[in-house]
This record gives C-alpha cells, sequence and structure tokens, in this order.
C-alpha cells in the first residue's frame, strides 16, 4: 500500500487541522472542532497556504462520506487480500432480512460457509461483529466466502 | 415599585437597543464591541440620554462581565496548549510583544502620564482580540489556512502573557512602595506558576469539583466557583479578573469545552454590559483632543501587528500571500484593551484621558481589524499582479 503523509497540526482554541498533500498539488484534509463538528477543507491551486473551499460537515455527514469513499475500499482490500486463495471472494451484501436481530440468528457461517467480517452502517465500518450484534436497516454486510456460499448468504441476508 | 418599573424599562432598552448595534454589526461584518462602546457614550454623563436609578446593577453586571471575559480567556486554551505553545512561538511572541507593547508606552510617556499609565498603554497597545481574531478567521474560512496555526499560536503566548501582565499591573496600581510592589508581583507570579503546575498535572480534579452532568447545576457551580474566586482574589489585592483567568487555566479537558458552550451566552450578556459601562464613564468631550493620538497609534499598531505576523509566518515557511494575511489577522485589539484599561482607570492612579484614548484606539482597531484581514487578501493579490505585469 502507498502511504500518504497526513500533516496534523493542533489549532489551540479551535480543534485539530489533518491533512495531506495529494498528487494534484493541493492540499485536502479535515478540520475536526472541539465540539465533534466537522469541515473539509481543499486549498486553493494557486496559493497551497490558503483555502478554496471549507465545506461544514454535520457528524452524520461526515460519517457517510467516510462511507462513501471508505466501504469500497474495504472490500477491495479484502479481496487483495484474499486473492491468492483461489476459490475465496469477498462481497458486500444489504441486509434486509433481519432488522434488530442479532448476527447468530442468521446462522450463515452455519448454513453457507461464507462469514460476515465486518458491518458497514451509515458510512461506519464495525469490523469482526460478535454473534449478538444487532443488525439495523440499511446494514451493509462484507461477506467473506466461495462464490456459491456468497450467493447462498445473500439470499439469506436479503430474506430467505 | 415604581423604581423598579423605571429600572426595568431602562434596561430592557439597553439592551434591546445593544441587540440592534450587534445585528448592525455583524452585517457590516465588524465586531460589535465598538459599537457596544459607541451605545454606552451616547447614554453617559454628557451624552444624549443619561440613564438612572440602574447604576449600581450596571456597575455590578459589567464587573461579572470582566470576570466572565477573564474567565473564558482561560478556558480557551488547555494548559498543555499553552505549554506546547510557548516552546513553539515564544520568539513571535516575544516580537509580538515589543513591537506592539512599545508603541502605547511610548506614546503615555509623550504625553506625560508617567510610568504607570505607560504600563498599562503598553498592555492596551499589545494584546489582540483572540474573539475578535477567532471570530474573522472563521468566518473567511480561512481555519484551514497553513499560517492560520501560527496566528492562533501567537495568541497562545499573549494569553500566557496576560497571565504575567495582569497581576504586575493591579500590582503597580494599587500603588503599593516599590519592595510591596515586588512583593506582590513575586506572591502573584507564584500563584500563576502554581496554578499552571495543578492545572498540568491535576486539572482533572479542578475539573472535577465543578463538572457536573446536568446543565443547571454544572452552570451554577461554574458561576458561583468564578466569582468566589475573583472575589477572594481581589480581596487578596491580586484583581477579580486575575482570579478568573486563572481559574479558567486551571479547568480543563471537556469540562472546560462544555463550560465554555455554556458560558458563552453569559458573557456576551455582561460583557456587553461592561463596555456600555465603560463608555457611560467616558466624557465623549474628553475624546476629540486624543483623537489624534489614537488615529497615530492605531497606524503604527496596525503595521507592527502586521510585521508580527509577517515575520512568524515567514519562519514557518509560508509564502508571501499567507504572511501578510497572517500580519493582518492579528490587528484586531478589543475587549482585552478595554479590560486594561477599566482597571487602570479605575484604580484612579492614572490620567483620566487614559480611558478617552483606550476607547477611541479600540473604536478604530476594532472595526479596523475585521476590514483589515478581509481586504488584505485582494489587496495583496492586485500588487502582486500589477509587480508580474510591470
Amino acid at each position: 500500500m502507498i502511504c500518504v503523509n497526513v500533516e496534523i497540526t493542533p489549532l489551540p482554541g479551535i480543534g485539530t487541522r489533518q491533512d495531506f498533500m495529494i498528487r494534484a498539488g493541493r492540499r485536502v484534509g479535515v478540520i475536526t472542532y472541539r465540539d465533534g463538528r466537522f469541515e473539509l477543507i481543499l486549498s486553493k491551486a494557486s496559493d497551497p497556504d490558503s483555502c478554496a473551499a471549507s465545506i461544514p460537515l454535520s457528524p452524520e455527514e461526515a460519517n457517510t462520506l467516510a462511507g462513501l469513499l471508505g466501504a469500497p475500499q474495504l472490500v477491495a482490500h479484502l479481496r487483495e487480500e484474499h486473492r491468492d486463495i483461489t476459490g475465496i471472494t469477498t462481497r458486500q451484501l444489504p441486509v434486509t432480512a433481519f432488522a434488530n436481530r442479532t448476527l447468530g440468528e442468521t446462522a450463515l457461517r452455519t448454513r453457507t460457509g461464507a462469514s460476515i467480517v465486518a458491518v458497514v452502517r451509515s458510512g461506519n465500518a464495525h469490523p469482526s461483529p460478535g454473534p449478538d450484534f444487532l443488525f439495523e436497516n440499511g446494514d451493509l454486510a462484507v461477506v467473506v466466502g466461495t462464490a456459491e456460499g456468497l450467493d447462498a448468504a445473500a439470499e439469506i441476508l436479503h430474506g430467505g | 415599585m415604581h423604581e423598579t418599573t423605571v429600572a426595568m424599562i431602562q434596561l430592557g432598552g439597553v439592551f434591546f437597543g445593544l441587540g440592534l448595534l450587534g445585528r448592525v454589526a455583524w452585517k457590516m461584518g465588524i465586531s460589535p464591541i465598538p459599537l457596544y462602546l459607541l451605545g454606552g457614550l451616547a447614554f453617559g454623563a454628557g451624552g444624549l440620554v443619561p440613564l438612572h436609578g440602574i447604576e449600581e446593577f450596571t456597575h455590578l453586571a459589567s464587573e461579572i462581565g470582566v470576570v466572565l471575559l477573564l474567565l473564558l480567556l482561560g478556558l480557551e486554551y488547555s494548559a498543555s496548549e499553552l505549554t506546547t505553545g510557548l516552546k513553539r512561538s515564544w520568539m513571535a511572541g516575544v516580537l509580538d510583544l515589543v513591537l506592539n507593547a512599545a508603541p502605547g508606552a511610548i506614546a503615555a510617556l509623550l504625553l506625560g502620564w508617567g510610568p504607570v499609565a505607560a504600563l498599562a498603554m503598553a498592555g492596551v497597545t499589545y494584546i489582540s482580540s483572540s474573539g475578535i481574531v477567532a471570530k474573522v478567521l472563521g468566518d473567511l474560512g480561512r481555519l484551514g489556512n497553513r499560517e492560520t496555526p501560527v496566528v492562533l499560536s501567537v495568541l497562545v503566548f499573549e494569553d500566557l502573557a496576560m497571565a504575567v501582565y495582569l497581576p504586575v499591573l493591579t500590582a503597580v496600581l494599587s500603588g503599593v512602595s516599590f519592595l510591596g510592589g515586588l512583593t506582590s508581583v513575586g506572591i502573584s507570579l507564584l500563584a500563576i506558576t502554581v496554578v499552571l503546575v495543578v492545572a498540568l498535572k491535576y486539572g482533572r480534579f479542578i475539573s472535577a469539583i465543578v463538572d457536573s452532568p446536568d446543565h443547571e447545576v454544572f452552570l451554577l457551580k461554574l458561576l458561583g466557583s468564578a466569582l468566589l474566586v475573583a472575589g477572594v482574589a481581589s480581596q487578596l489585592q491580586v484583581s477579580a479578573a486575575v482570579g478568573a483567568f486563572l481559574l479558567g487555566i486551571a479547568i480543563s479537558g471537556s469540562t472546560a469545552e462544555n463550560a465554555t458552550r455554556l458560558l458563552e451566552p453569559l458573557r456576551d450578556l455582561f460583557a456587553a454590559m461592561f463596555f456600555v459601562v465603560f463608555g457611560l464613564n467616558t466624557d465623549p468631550r474628553s475624546i476629540p483632543p486624543v483623537l489624534g493620538i489614537a488615529v497615530a497609534l492605531a497606524a503604527i499598531t496596525t503595521a507592527t501587528k502586521v510585521v508580527t505576523g509577517w515575520w512568524a509566518a515567514r519562519r514557518q515557511g509560508i509564502g508571501k500571500m499567507g504572511r501578510i494575511r497572517a500580519g493582518a489577522a492579528l490587528v484586531a485589539r478589543g475587549e482585552f484593551s478595554i479590560v486594561i484599561a477599566g482597571l487602570a482607570v479605575a484604580s484612579g492612579q492614572v490620567n483620566g484621558d487614559l480611558a478617552a484614548l483606550a476607547t477611541a484606539y479600540v473604536l478604530l482597531m476594532a472595526i479596523l481589524g475585521p476590514i483589515a484581514a478581509k481586504y488584505v487578501e485582494p489587496i495583496g493579490e492586485f500588487f502582486q499582479r500589477r509587480r508580474q505585469t510591470v
């Protein structure tokens, strides 16, 4: 993986600024206020010291944006890791049939051999959920297994 | 009963008037502080509408305003932010102190007001208004800028300098003998060191005393402890403002953040009262004679703050535009200049014209600061472009 050098700067009395230089030569980052608000910042192309935009985000909006950028990465990352093991794949499956029920109730591993390695909820990844993890509507399960196992798992989670 | 009715109507009128002034100020993109001062000038002795019967309340309210202003200044930065800020930016801080305290002190000496007034005027021209600066940086969307941490670290240093300056000023103003003054300065410096060490190591215990999950309980305990500490401090000849400030530094972590959020509206209310009362006690007729000096001081100290910001930003490897932005951001003076002038005038140890000069000066700087911060960028770009085309 290519590392990005994130610069963390304390802003006394306000919060912290975390940003990094992207290849296009601009700084992209986030200001985290003490009271939990976020601001997405993007530097000007002409003057990397100053900001072209600073966009205030509520915690929910920041979560969603993080999910949009992060969830495909998580799947890609897992797929990369399992690439060497033939026959094993990772898929993101919507959970619609188990709202307010636990992960254990799906009995996914016993029934399909596939296992849930993470649940993405409103943009946040919950890694390695236990059997008493409670599903909510709109959850996405990141499932690892064989192609047949994943098909079966999709059916179960979708309402089988 | 009749007296209360009249007082209530007057007070209501004052607050409502201040509200309208504040709205006008933010619409114009400036701080409301100069307008509050103008409001006070208009109501006060020699002004348009003299007020009667609410002096007792307004006086106490303005004292509480000072306590809250300083308490929140202390709360603004945690003890660890203060110490790292000191380590990282002490050179810029010292330059800031020398360049910006000198004009005030020299002006007071040239006017023949003596060394005590010089010390007070040094404070008036030195300290930037962290309130105005932070608000302006936020409004202009400059918090993500690279020069902003430089600006903030200068403010942090000023905060620390205040912790030393205020007790010294109070001791000098109390008019004690040189030896006695030295002792009280020593005591207050010791107190600050103790408070900083306690805040760094045991801040959570002090926070735990005032902290409460219940907003009402928290607010009462916070306000109670602030007034208690301020009162005791003023009894010990260390002004109430200093006591509140040190309490603010000692409270840390999440307690400090919650306290800030809870106390901000109260501070705004009482601080507005403080500015009005300061304006009330300043005779508008005393301003025109000192206006020329105030304008000259404003011009000089605008330049010195810009130099400070420029130099501090250049040391961090920031480009020309960023340097000039950092300088202009620091220009605003406001609440703390008035607090210092208020302490000095209340002691009766300085020339009464100091209040008029400080008022005129802050009127100029609180208006000029946000404008300078806003328009420095287009002006700088214009000059840069012209240089490129020529």
